[in-house]
């Protein structure tokens, strides 16, 4: 997975206001601005029109995108909001569903205690504004897989409400330039997930799971502050890594823990907003850039060629590439929204306005869990800087693999070896191994203590660099073996007796007079030679800088 | 009274679950009960029984029948809240309130009566049919329509028992049962309760819990509560009052159980009334005097 920071590939489209590298939207548009999607491996549809709309327009006005976004993500707890019945991945069909779930007359809605921690965890993390008082409503619509007809929502006045986001993106071609945008949050409500419905085209059915109905969802609205798919996919990321810091949400797209609807429009600068659409049910974290802006780009194509945008709704396509209306939205939705007569509000307290003799199972105390919020990633990501002196980009690189900073710690721990030479390895040589064989990091055959010993080994010059990655590569074949037996095992030590070494050198100069001649007459690049025939000698088991040194010693003697 | 009698050995419960269970076929015709619940109410009985030979009864309500009306959910027992939409409805679960009778080994008789999903005053508007009020076959009542000019159906002369837990207050007034349990969102305990000449006691919102009560109107709904008498009413309560976790609508105190005091003089008691209750000319007739 990309890490989460962009590089400016708005630049050079363009619809995008700043443009920093004004002279260059001929032909660099295609290039930067798909940079990101080439290297994702996919071919952009949308690229034609594009460039050809370029030519045409010269002088043309530019677009401005507008991008918000509506996050759906599954609370990480044993059991649902509302009902007892357990929360699992993959369970059997309609087996975790309580009387409650299947919506049995007569069954009530319980608030589960975990939820509200995890909503109110979520909100103190993204700098929200925790609401004290809090209501619950039902939104009505019919689908087969909401028994009640109702889903049970925070529509009036959200648990929390008027935070933000920060995310880094890259400006410009150097990683160092690294700018924070953040995106305001607007709220955070809590809700209930819906069951699932399998659609069977084959019988003319459809199938109805009703174990997902009724888990404790966290909806997190940003307003629309983006403007291209990439931020929004980074904005995403980071509320990924923050939800998993805190624990609060798994948020894995994959298996449906966090599931993204954006809002798009486009307008020219300076002209009131646009008519935006609304592209529901984006589950892939690859493709959530890639929808935003073919959706901004057909949004686009549709006005210059005189249409108008309709206020619907529309699905991603993956494999044309494009997005599509959805098929069962007919006109505007009637929710009729109604405050939940089964759940009293929801209060909240701090230490100031707890009331004396509280049971500490029947209250939530806002500045408690404050207290214990763990260590949010840019946190971490400062620390790293800071403590190991990491490029801030390094930082990112190590917090977006799962796993990855626990194994960078430690190595860190077991070794002696620099930390930059510690990163170093473990982003690109590590990581590169991984990602080649496609594993996780729980699945590396290389254990933190290997790759520490190994380094530690690199650090004492027992062995040179390139010998080190050989080691690597056999580490990485065949488990069980220890650095140092396969160090000895393939005879990879670096020479340890200087007088030894000094007596190949010395007789590789004799043996070479006119390279030595070449040398002392000043031509400092006929040194290589020597030092490549010096451990061509010695089987590539001695230090080229050390070589370097020994033989610099003699010729200027 | 008749649990003194229980406990004393003067009558088993089994001998009083037959009792009960023969007036309510001898009464079949004030269609009361929408299931009668014999083989369960039996066991019911047995075990009751069993209890009080080895003294160890559960407490005033071991081996009293009672009735439930048909909007609560009885885990096995038919549902309907005498409609088409729940015909064939049995719940896997019990309303609480219903657990907790059962629990100091009530005997339920069977599920009573109402106006469909509890909507009316009449019970006359359930798809089973309506509720003839017991006292349509008093002596005095059959006087009044001997006066009366003929040409009316034998059959349609009867009483409306008011509603929507009609057939609860009927079960009531008729003997079939000591108490039973109605439903009050707009009255629907209390008005049967007065047509038919029994204590119909709605507590306060959140006093009981509303676990597997089908809901009207989730924000007034209660369980209410029908007697012959207001001890007995008292009683029930007692039983049934308190927070319920799976209700987030019932108050937390604590509710402790109680008796009411004897009464023998009233001329001290203070009775407030709602000034909406009053007709409107009493109270303009008031502010002027």
């Amino acid at each position: 997975m990309a890490a989460p920071m962009l590089r400016w590939c708005c630049l050079g489209r363009r619809w995008v206001l700043a443009c920093i590298d004004g002279g260059s939207r001929h032909g660099r548009g295609a290039a930067i601005g798909f940079t990101s999607s080439r290297k994702r491996g996919q071919s952009s549809v949308a690229q034609q029109p594009l460039i050809t709309a370029q030519k045409s327009r010269k002088g043309e006005h530019k677009w401005a995108a507008v991008v918000g976004l509506e996050i759906h993500a599954q609370i990480s707890s044993n059991s649902k909001l509302f009902s007892g019945s357990q929360v699992h991945f993959a369970a059997p069909p309609n087996s975790l569903v309580s009387f409650f779930d299947a919506s049995l007359p007569g069954t009530l809605p319980v608030l589960n205690r975990r939820c509200v921690e995890a909503a109110v965890m979520t909100g103190l993390a993204l700098s929200c504004r925790i609401n004290k008082k809090s209501l619950f409503d039902r939104k009505h619509y019919f689908y087969a897989d909401l028994p009640a007809g109702y889903q049970i929502t925070q529509q009036r006045l959200p648990i929390a409400v008027n935070g933000s986001l920060a995310y880094s993106v890259c400006a410009g071609k150097k990683p160092s330039q690294v700018i924070t945008k953040t995106v305001r949050i607007k709220q955070i409500q809590l809700e209930q997930d819906s069951g699932k419905s399998l659609h069977d085209e084959l019988r003319s059915q459809t199938l109805i799971d009703l174990n997902r109905a009724g888990v404790g969802l966290l909806e997190v609205v940003l307003e629309p502050d983006m403007s291209c798919g990439e931020e929004a996919a980074t904005a995403v990321r980071e509320l990924q890594l923050i939800l998993q810091a805190l624990g609060t949400s798994q948020a894995n797209m994959a298996e449906g823990q966090l599931r993204v609807d954006a809002n798009i429009s486009v307008h020219h600068p300076g002209e009131p907003l646009g008519v935006r659409t609304e592209v529901k049910n984006l589950n892939s974290a690859r493709f959530l850039a890639k929808a935003i802006d073919s959706e901004i780009e057909r949004q686009i194509h549709e006005l210059e060629n005189g249409r108008e945008i309709l206020n619907e709704t529309r699905s991603f396509d993956y494999k044309l590439g494009c997005t599509m209306p959805m098929r069962d939205k007919e006109g505007k939705q009637d929710y009729r929204f109604m405050p939940e007569p089964n759940l009293p509000p929801l209060l909240l307290y701090d230490t100031a306005s707890l009331p004396p003799g509280a049971d500490p199972q029947q209250v939530i105390n806002i500045d408690w869990i404050r207290e214990r919020l763990p260590e949010l990633p840019s946190e971490t990501r400062e620390k790293l800087v800071q403590q190991y002196g990491m490029l801030p980009e390094h930082s990112f690189a190590l917090l977006n693999e799962v796993g990855l900073l626990e194994f960078f710690q430690n190595v860190i721990k077991e070794t002696r070896a620099e930390p930059k030479k510690v990163t170093s390895w473990v982003l690109n040589i590590f990581l590169g191994f991984l990602k080649q064989q496609n594993l996780a990091v729980n699945e590396s055959p290389v254990t933190p203590t290997a790759l520490a010993e190994l380094l530690s080994l690199l650090d004492r010059k027992a062995i040179s660099s390139s010998a080190a990655k050989q080691v690597f590569e056999e580490l990485w074949r065949s488990k069980g073996k220890t650095p140092s037996q396969i160090v000895s095992e393939k005879r990879l030590e670096l020479m340890q007796d200087e007088e030894a070494l000094e007596r190949v050198c010395h007789a590789v100069m004799e043996g070479h007079p006119q390279v030595v001649m070449d040398v002392k007459r000043g031509n400092s690049r006929a040194i290589n030679k020597l030092i490549g025939l010096v451990r061509k000698a010695t089987l590539s088991r001695a230090d080229p800088t050390v070589i370097k040194e020994i033989l610099e010693k003699k010729l200027s003697s | 009274m008749v649990s003194a009698a229980l406990k004393q050995g003067q009558i088993t419960p089994t001998e009083l679950y037959q009792k009960c269970l023969s007036l309510i076929k001898k009464t079949k015709f004030l269609n009361a009960y929408i299931t009668v619940s014999e083989d369960v109410a039996l066991k019911q009985a047995e075990d009751s029984e069993k209890r009080y030979k080895k003294g160890h009864s559960l407490g005033d309500l071991d081996g009293i029948p009672i009735a439930v009306k048909d909007n609560f959910s009885t885990s096995g027992i038919e549902t309907t809240c005498a409609s088409n939409m729940l015909k064939g409805y049995v719940p896997p679960y019990n309303a609480t309130v219903v657990q907790k009778l059962l629990d100091q080994g009530a005997i339920l008789m069977g599920k009573t009566n109402l106006d469909e999903f509890a909507m009316g005053s009449g019970s006359t508007d359930g798809v089973f049919g309506p509720v003839k009020n017991p006292w349509s076959y008093s002596k005095q009542y059959r006087e009044k329509r001997k006066q009366k000019p003929h040409g009316e159906k034998e059959d349609s002369n009867w009483l409306i028992t008011g509603g929507s837990s009609g057939g609860s207050a009927a079960a009531v007034a008729a003997f079939t049962c000591f108490a039973a349990l109605g439903s009050d969102t707009g009255g629907s305990t209390r008005n049967p309760a007065a047509h038919c000449g029994v204590v119909g006691f709605k507590p306060s919102y959140g006093l009981v819990s509303r676990h597997g009560l089908i809901p009207l109107v989730n924000s007034m709904d209660v369980p209410g509560i029908l007697t012959r008498c207001v001890d007995d009413a008292a009683l029930v309560l007692g039983v049934l009052a308190g927070h319920d976790p799976k209700d987030s609508t019932t108050v937390q105190d604590p509710v402790k159980p109680f008796t009411l005091p004897t009464l023998t003089d009233v001329s001290k008691l203070c009775i407030g009334i709602p000034k909406v209750t009053l007709p409107f000319y009493y109270f303009t007739e008031m502010l002027s005097s």
